[in-house]
């Protein structure tokens, strides 16, 4: 790269490592008091224990609500990418009346405050007579997370040459087989990247899910009832335990990505050389 | 190339969840919005604009709607102060550390946003991490309580999670800057601060804009952090509509006070595509 | 523009009356933008046809809607007795050899050739037998377990040919297959692709921009201009006769002499010959190879030709010939291709022979 030249004052790796200690500042205090036998305040820590984790894998209530978490998230990915993996491709190659209101509606909760998708999912709810339950979380952060299916596999989408579909049904494939066969396979990255996005906000999701709650609470919501009863570091344990998870969840997805774009790179080269001669 | 059977498949089924379980809402909040409750507290479907004039007449509504457009803008301008310089950092000097420092910003946004705001809120109380450390070294005597249970800390909370998406969008920006433009405005003799005023930024203020978006619309709706850092004096308008549909039982007021926030947000939206547009020119 | 050429009617002839592929009356607008007007062509059984034509001509369209990828706004395509235009390309006895190959990534290279087979279910061992065959024949069998972005661009290339041929179609379409690949490895490409397409028989319907490439490949050249047919005919035909200024010109390099005829007799600047044309102003295309350097000392001019004197003004080396731009005392301006010699300066005696300058329509400009 061109460094030396542009703007390098000294005080910009500083101001980088400022914001990386904001950013990072709440973390650290979070896993350290985990471990911390006097309670969630109080400086330095002392008392390092295990207490809390042991207190935390005794509490069923958690563990329940973990569980539900797991079911729900799961559930929500399959809802947002069975409609949103179309929706892409309904944006990317189909006309339409309505298309341009289509796609601002089905991109809207991505940038929407989630309490007003959360109420409005309510309204609907209680119009259809529906009971509240983790069923009615699951249809909210699928419709809400149907964004970030429709904008991953978009993009995916616009990488995508076209003329391997034609490719396909040139040679006998019709467009069922043509779309398990060559379209998925292509857009694979997008949809592994989407599905593991959707997981972990659906995980994490609070401000639907607290209007859409029934008697069985999500791990966010489970946390949040005992943050108003009064806090113990048993949510420091069990939020260390969700951050190491998430860790080696970033890490296996990149592993995965760079090693196949190193494979996709090798192929878009050898397609791009000869445009440039054209 | 596509068969018309081919493109109802793709569709269809999308375009009617979308109707049933987006449009069907957003046009129910408008509906109740214009409704009332009885005495009873069974809703009146018979429409009235009430909800909006109680909305204009009670101080409250908008006392709270302008203390949490101040509360949005003050975490949007520390956003973009956090995050412009780092963005430009890793883009142009990070050099071979640029994906590590990349990864190390997106982290935190998987860990949980209830997790992070209750950090601070063991970081922040007078017998928290900060003033026990104070304490501790001997800067202060007794704690000091404006941290915790304020706007301070409201605002704080919320910088800290939405400073990554104010980056993301910054820093995709400066990366797609082709290299060649700031050798060219080198070699046409600006100098480095020449060339970061009059090339860089104005090229990278689609992304300024984007991030902006994202910082002021997602804390202008932020229900949890007031609700746990900020105190009587933190409390933001979706505190109000939350508290309208739970205890105090007035969903059509909540409604309308909902619908106006929906109206502000797709209002700024729309402001910033539309400068966006203007900004970009590709 | 019906230029009936003796090859199509010696090859109608030889396979029977009826064509493999006929193209009928096609048009195809994008929006309000015509792309395609008014196209009628027939393809023979194992004919090779080149679809020649500058960018934007619209080739790669017809091809398309040859293929099925797109629909023609008017007009219909038959295979024999078969209409093909309201068929899916999926349902269609035709083949695509694609611009960049189109490669599938996820597949290796034997699975791109068996693709076509597994779609169509054929049981496992023919499937296995056919790949095997269809790469011994392109000479990639040693490649058949690399994925294609480990090979080549030729070895690409040979590979999406194999994967096509497999197929056993009617028709093989070729969208600038070897746009992609080096002069060198190009011309080998073309030698190898002319003789596989004798040995398998198979129709070909070729494109390019590349009117060298277009000669020595095919049996028939039908060249586009604008979205229009200009003409169609065999290479040495529309070299030698073409019919209109723009085809003189987009094929090989020529001279365009404006005239006017009175009499029976051209008058083009101060030179006159006889020809058998009405009366009226007329267009000549003369080859630069059919002017020819006349030694002063041979004599006066035969009967048969046409001689005149002009001043070399510029000369260009070609290797094996020499180009020169000539300029006569009337100021008519030429191009001559001669022997090649180091100096060639000051004035020269020139001739043609009348048969030599081909009347030729004037390709007005339209925007």
């Amino acid at each position: 790269m061109s460094g030396g030249a542009q703007v390098k004052s000294r005080w910009l790796p500083w101001h980088a490592a400022a914001v990386f200690c904001f950013l990072y500042l709440p973390i650290v205090t979070l896993i350290v008091y985990s471990f911390n036998g006097s309670g969630v305040g109080g400086f330095p820590p002392r008392n390092l224990t295990l207490d809390w984790y042991r207190m935390l894998f005794a509490d069923d209530a958690i563990w329940t609500s973990v569980l539900n978490s797991v079911l729900v998230a799961a559930a929500a990915m399959a809802i947002s990418l069975t409609f949103g993996i179309p929706a892409a491709l309904a944006l990317d190659r189909a006309d339409f009346p309505g298309k341009v209101l289509f796609r601002r509606l089905v991109l809207l909760p991505l940038i929407l405050p989630g309490i007003i998708t959360g109420l409005s999912l309510l309204m609907l709810f209680r119009a259809a007579d529906m009971k509240l339950s983790l069923l009615t979380i699951v249809l909210g952060h699928g419709t809400a997370l149907i964004s970030v299916a429709t904008t991953e596999v978009f993009a995916g989408l616009q990488k995508l040459d076209r003329a391997q579909e034609e490719a396909s049904l040139d040679l006998g494939a019709n467009y069922w087989q043509t779309f398990w066969r060559v379209t998925i396979p292509n857009l694979r990255l997008s949809i592994i990247g989407a599905a593991l996005l959707i997981f972990t906000l659906s995980m994490d999701e609070i401000a639907v899910s607290f209007f859409l709650i029934g008697r069985d609470n999500t791990l966010p919501l489970e946390i949040w009832g005992r943050l108003r009863r009064g806090i113990t570091p048993e949510i420091n344990a069990i939020s260390s335990i969700i951050f190491a998870f998430s860790l080696v969840a970033i890490v296996t997805w990149y592993r995965l990505r760079a090693r196949a774009e190193g494979n996709a790179e090798g192929g878009a080269e050898l397609v791009e050389a000869p445009v440039q001669g054209d | 190339m596509f068969s018309r059977a081919y493109r109802a498949a793709i569709t269809v089924p999308p375009l009617v969840w979308v109707a049933v379980f987006l449009l069907v809402p957003y046009a129910l909040l408008f509906c109740y919005s214009f409704w009332s409750v009885s005495v009873s507290q069974t809703i009146v479907h018979s429409w009235t604009l009430d909800n909006y004039r109680d909305l204009f007449r009670v101080n409250v509504y908008l006392q709270t709607l302008f203390r949490s457009m101040w509360i949005a803008a003050r975490v949007m301008v520390f956003s973009l102060l956090l995050g412009y310089p780092l963005a430009y950092y890793l883009s142009f000097h990070a050099g071979a550390r640029k994906e590590l420092f990349y990864q190390l910003v997106i982290i935190p946004l998987w860990v949980s946003y209830l997790v992070r705001a209750y950090a601070w809120k063991t970081i922040l109380g007078s017998d928290g991490v900060l003033n026990t450390l104070l304490q501790y070294v001997h800067v202060t005597q007794h704690p000091l309580d404006f941290l915790l249970y304020s706007p301070f800390a409201v605002v704080l909370t919320l910088t800290h999670i939405y400073t990554p998406f104010a980056f993301l969008p910054i820093y995709a920006s400066l990366e797609h800057i082709p290299r060649n433009l700031v050798e060219a405005s080198h070699d046409l003799g600006a100098s480095p601060f020449q060339t970061f005023w009059r090339v860089i930024l104005p090229l990278s203020i689609p992304g300024v804009l984007a991030g902006a978006t994202f910082a002021f619309v997602l804390s202008l709706g932020d229900f949890l952090a007031p609700l746990l850092l900020g105190g009587p004096s933190g409390i933001m308008i979706s505190n109000i509509v939350v508290s309208l549909f739970g205890a105090a039982y007035n969903w059509p007021l909540g409604a309308a006070i909902s619908l106006c926030m929906l109206l502000l947000v797709l209002a700024l939206i729309y402001l910033s595509e539309s400068l966006e547009k203007k900004w970009s020119f590709r | 523009m019906a230029t009936t050429t003796e090859a199509t009617l010696a090859r109608s002839s030889r396979v029977g009356a009826q064509p493999l592929l006929s193209v009928r009356n096609i048009a195809k607008s994008f929006g309000k933008n015509p792309v395609l007007r008014d196209i009628s062509l027939e393809i023979a059984e194992s004919e090779f046809l080149t679809i020649l034509g500058e960018s934007g001509s619209g080739k790669t369209t017809l091809l398309r809607i040859i293929a099925g990828f797109e629909d023609a706004t008017s007009g219909e395509i038959w295979m024999e007795d078969q209409r093909l235009d309201v068929l899916p390309p999926y349902r269609r006895r035709v083949n695509t050899v694609f611009q960049h190959y189109a490669l599938f990534p996820h597949l290796t290279v034997a699975e791109n050739v068996g693709y076509g087979l597994r779609v169509a279910k054929l049981p496992k061992e023919e499937i296995a037998n056919r790949v095997e065959q269809a790469l011994a024949m392109v000479k990639m069998t040693a490649y058949a377990r690399s994925k294609p972005a480990k090979i080549s661009g030729g070895q690409q290339q040979r590979i999406a040919l194999a994967r096509a041929l497999v197929n056993r179609p009617r028709l093989l379409l070729l969208d600038e297959p070897l746009s992609a690949l080096d002069a060198n490895l190009r011309r080998q490409m073309q030698v190898e692709l002319k003789s596989l397409q004798r040995e398998v028989g198979i129709s070909f319907v070729f494109v390019t921009h590349d009117q060298e490439e277009a000669m020595v490949m095919s049996d028939r050249i039908a060249l586009l201009r604008r979205g229009e047919l200009e003409q169609i005919a065999s290479p040495r035909e529309i070299y030698g006769r073409p019919a209109t200024a723009y085809t003189a010109q987009f094929i090989g390099h020529t001279n365009l002499l404006p005239g006017e005829v009175k009499g029976g007799v051209v008058r083009c600047h101060s030179l006159d010959w006889p020809v058998g044309l009405p009366d009226g102003p007329v267009l000549f295309s003369l080859r630069p190879e059919s002017l020819r350097v006349v030694n002063s000392a041979a004599g006066s001019a035969g009967v048969n030709v046409v001689r005149f004197r002009a001043r070399v003004c510029h000369q260009a080396f070609h290797g094996s010939t020499e180009l020169l731009q000539v300029e006569c005392a009337d100021g008519l301006k030429l191009s001559i291709r001669t022997a090649t010699r180091e100096n060639w300066s000051g004035d020269l005696e020139l001739e043609f022979s009348p048969q030599d300058a081909v009347a030729v329509r004037p390709s007005e400009e339209r925007i």
